[in-house]
Parts: structure tokens; sequence; C-alpha cells
């Protein structure tokens, strides 16, 4: 999008109107800060501009320090997690048109995980979680000779909301158990053993079911739907999380 | 940097950092939604619960010890601010056991996670019509005694 604000803006400048947007960024230098601090930056936005561009205009034209994850910019990647006015959204999906911008815009890092600088936070907690569910296909049996593994289009459709998770954390560090109990496995973890336990081409259901079933697994979620409001993707995390429940209640996937 | 003439003029100039920065640490509160918050109202009003019925168990076991404590004790109760203090209770109850239905039909209904929201405006429609049942009646009583 910066191309467009280079064309627009010496031609004509109330071409496209901007608005001055106040964004109150939640801080931390590791080096040199105790504890976190806010610190407000006022940017040149269009209404179609994302919080993420606001984050790069920051960057770039103001304060070099200022840190954050991001890689694809388009929603994919799952780097740019953060807390934006008190929810979980990626910078990069979130418009200026869609918030209040008579109020200032509060950024900071997603909740529950390590503070690291500024709006990075140390995911390996989350990743660890992450492969304890065995998220890869196991099959027991071989597929025919040149062949592939054949599902309908039915059993295909079982799984088909939790094939879309990017890993972005926004789910788990919106979950208030997972806040005050990292033992938790979170959302994100449960929904991809989802994905496997109900594929008609795994095999290893039972071994996941186990490992949710124990006392850090699903039975600690408290259905607070945090997770499905945050999830960039749509996922319908909530239910996803109460269909293994029920597979394990019923001791089947 | 050819991009800074798109802000106003005075932003190229780099505020102090002491007025632009404030020492208040913590985060935000996590603006979840209806959700959340019944799960917050229903984990006040579970522990409420209990410490009454705590409470409730000892002056109840009282009785065993002699009447007349027991009589005593719960002569203690019969005052406006522990009247108060019922209305306080009884919203406590409804609302923890309409909830525990929204819970249970999340749980065990295939569509309850759809219907969440909707449930949880039913729960605080019929805890509404509850309390507007009950409150004045025993406020009454409450007061006329």
């Amino acid at each position: 999008m910066s191309t467009a604000t280079l064309d627009a803006a010496p031609s004509d400048a109330d071409a496209i109107e901007s608005f001055t947007v106040t964004l109150i960024i939640r801080r931390f230098d590791p080096d040199a800060d105790d504890e976190p601090r806010w610190q407000d930056f006022d940017v040149e936005m269009f209404a179609t501009d994302r919080i993420l561009d606001a984050l790069h205009k920051i960057k770039w034209e103001q304060d070099g320090s200022l840190t954050f994850r991001r890689s694809c910019a388009h929603g994919i990647c799952g780097s740019d997690a953060m807390r934006i006015n008190g929810r979980n959204r990626l910078a990069c999906k979130t418009l200026i048109k869609d918030l209040d911008i008579s109020k200032p815009i509060y950024v900071e890092a997603i909740k529950g995980l390590p503070l690291e600088k500024d709006l990075i936070v140390d995911m390996e907690p989350f990743f660890a979680s992450y492969r304890e569910v065995q998220p890869f296909l196991q099959a027991r049996t071989m597929p025919g000779a040149g062949k592939e593994r054949v599902q309908s289009v039915v059993d295909r459709a079982r799984f088909d909301d939790t094939t879309k998770c990017i890993l972005c954390a926004a789910c788990t560090s919106s979950c208030p158990v997972f806040w005050t109990d990292g033992q938790y496995f979170g959302p994100a973890a449960i929904v991809n053993a989802h994905r496997f336990i109900f594929d008609s081409r795994d095999d290893e259901a039972k071994v996941r079911l186990d490992i949710l079933g124990g006392k850090d697994g699903v039975w600690r979620c408290r259905t607070t739907f945090n997770c499905t409001e945050a999830c960039p993707r749509g996922i319908q995390v909530t239910q996803a999380i109460a269909e293994v429940k029920s597979a394990l209640m019923r001791g089947t996937a | 940097m050819s991009v800074k003439t798109v802000g106003t003029p005075e932003q190229s100039r780099e505020p102090d950092l002491s007025t632009t920065t404030s020492r208040r640490p913590a985060g935000t509160l996590y603006r979840g939604r209806e959700g959340m918050w019944s799960w917050v109202l229903h984990r006040i009003t579970g522990v409420a619960i209990f410490f009454f019925l705590l409470v409730h168990v000892l002056d109840t076991a009282l009785v065993r010890v002699s009447p007349e404590a027991y009589n005593a004790v719960i002569g203690t109760y019969q005052t406006p601010i522990m009247g108060l203090g019922e209305v306080a209770l009884v919203g406590a109850i409804v609302f923890h056991a309409f909830n525990g239905i929204r819970i249970i039909l999340i749980d065990f209904w295939s569509k309850g996670t759809v219907y969440q929201r909707v449930m949880f405006y039913v729960v605080i429609g019929l805890w509404a019509i509850t309390m507007i049942g009950f409150v004045p009646r025993h406020l009454i009583n409450v007061f006329s005694h």
C-alpha cells in the first residue's frame, strides 16, 4: 500500500482523506527497562491502511527501535498476532476504518507467553504444545502402488475447519486458562490435534485423544469462547475443542 | 526520506520521550465478550456460594451443639443488612444455576457452541425474571418485621 501513499500525496493533498491516528504501544527493552512502558505515536493514516502499516511508519519514520514480527503481511504466515485495543488480532488484517480513531489505539504483545521485546514474545512454549499433539499424518496402512490415499468429500469436510490454522497463537494467548496456567495445551494445539483425530486417513487418533484427555488437555477448557473470537481465520475453535471432548467421552473419533 | 512529506510537518520533529511515555507497566484488560464475562461471573458466584455454604453448614451444625446457641446465631441473621445479603446470595445462586445449565448445553448439545451467546442473554433474562419475582417480596418481609 505504500506505493499508493506516495502517488496520492504529492498530486493532491485531499484526494484521499487521511487521519492522524494515535497509537499507544506497550514497549519493553530487556536491556534498558525493568517493566514494560506505554509510549504514544501519532501517525498519518488512510482508512484503508492496516495497523501493520502504522507500525511500519513508526519504525521507518519515527522510531527505528520499535520491534515486532511480520513476514507475509497478508494474514497467512501468522507472525504478527498482537493485542489491539484489548483483543487479539493480526496487525496485517486490522484496518484503521474498523477501529474508533477518535480514541488512541492500544497495541501490545499477546498475553501469557514470555515477553522478549516490545511486541515480540517467546513462542517456544506454544510450539512445544503443538509438537506434543503429534500434528502429522500417521497411517498404518500403505496406499496402493502409485496411488494416493482416497478420502471421500464428506470425510474431508469433517475436519476442514481446523485445517485453516496458521499457528499465530492469537487463540492460545486469548485464553484465560492459558494465562494463569501455561501447562494447558491451549486452543491451537487442540485445533491441530482435531485436524488429525478426525482425518479418516489417520490411524493414531487414540494416541492424541490420550494426550488431550490428560490433566493439561481439553478438560481445562472453560468455554469462554475468547479463542473463537480471536481466530483471524474464523475457525470455530471452541466447537473443535467440544468435539474432542465429546470424542473422549464417547470413546470414538 | 520522501515518504516523510506525507505526514504533517510537526510529526517529523522528535517529541520528548518523557511526554510520550507512561510508566504504567500493566497491559490492558482483555476485552473478551459474553463467553468470557459469563465465565468470570460464574467463577465469582461459585466461590461466593462455596463460602456461604461453609458458614451455613457450620451454623446449622450448631443445633447439635446446643439449640440455644443455634437460636442466638440465627437471631443475628434477622437484620436488614443480612436481608440485603440474602438478595445478593439468591442473585448469585440463580445466575450460577442458569449459567450452569448453559454450560452443560455447550458441552453436551451439538449446537451448544453455536448458540452460546443467545443462551447467555436467555440466562440474563431468566435471572432478571426470577429476581423481579423474588426481591420485592423478600424486601417487604425483611423491612416489615
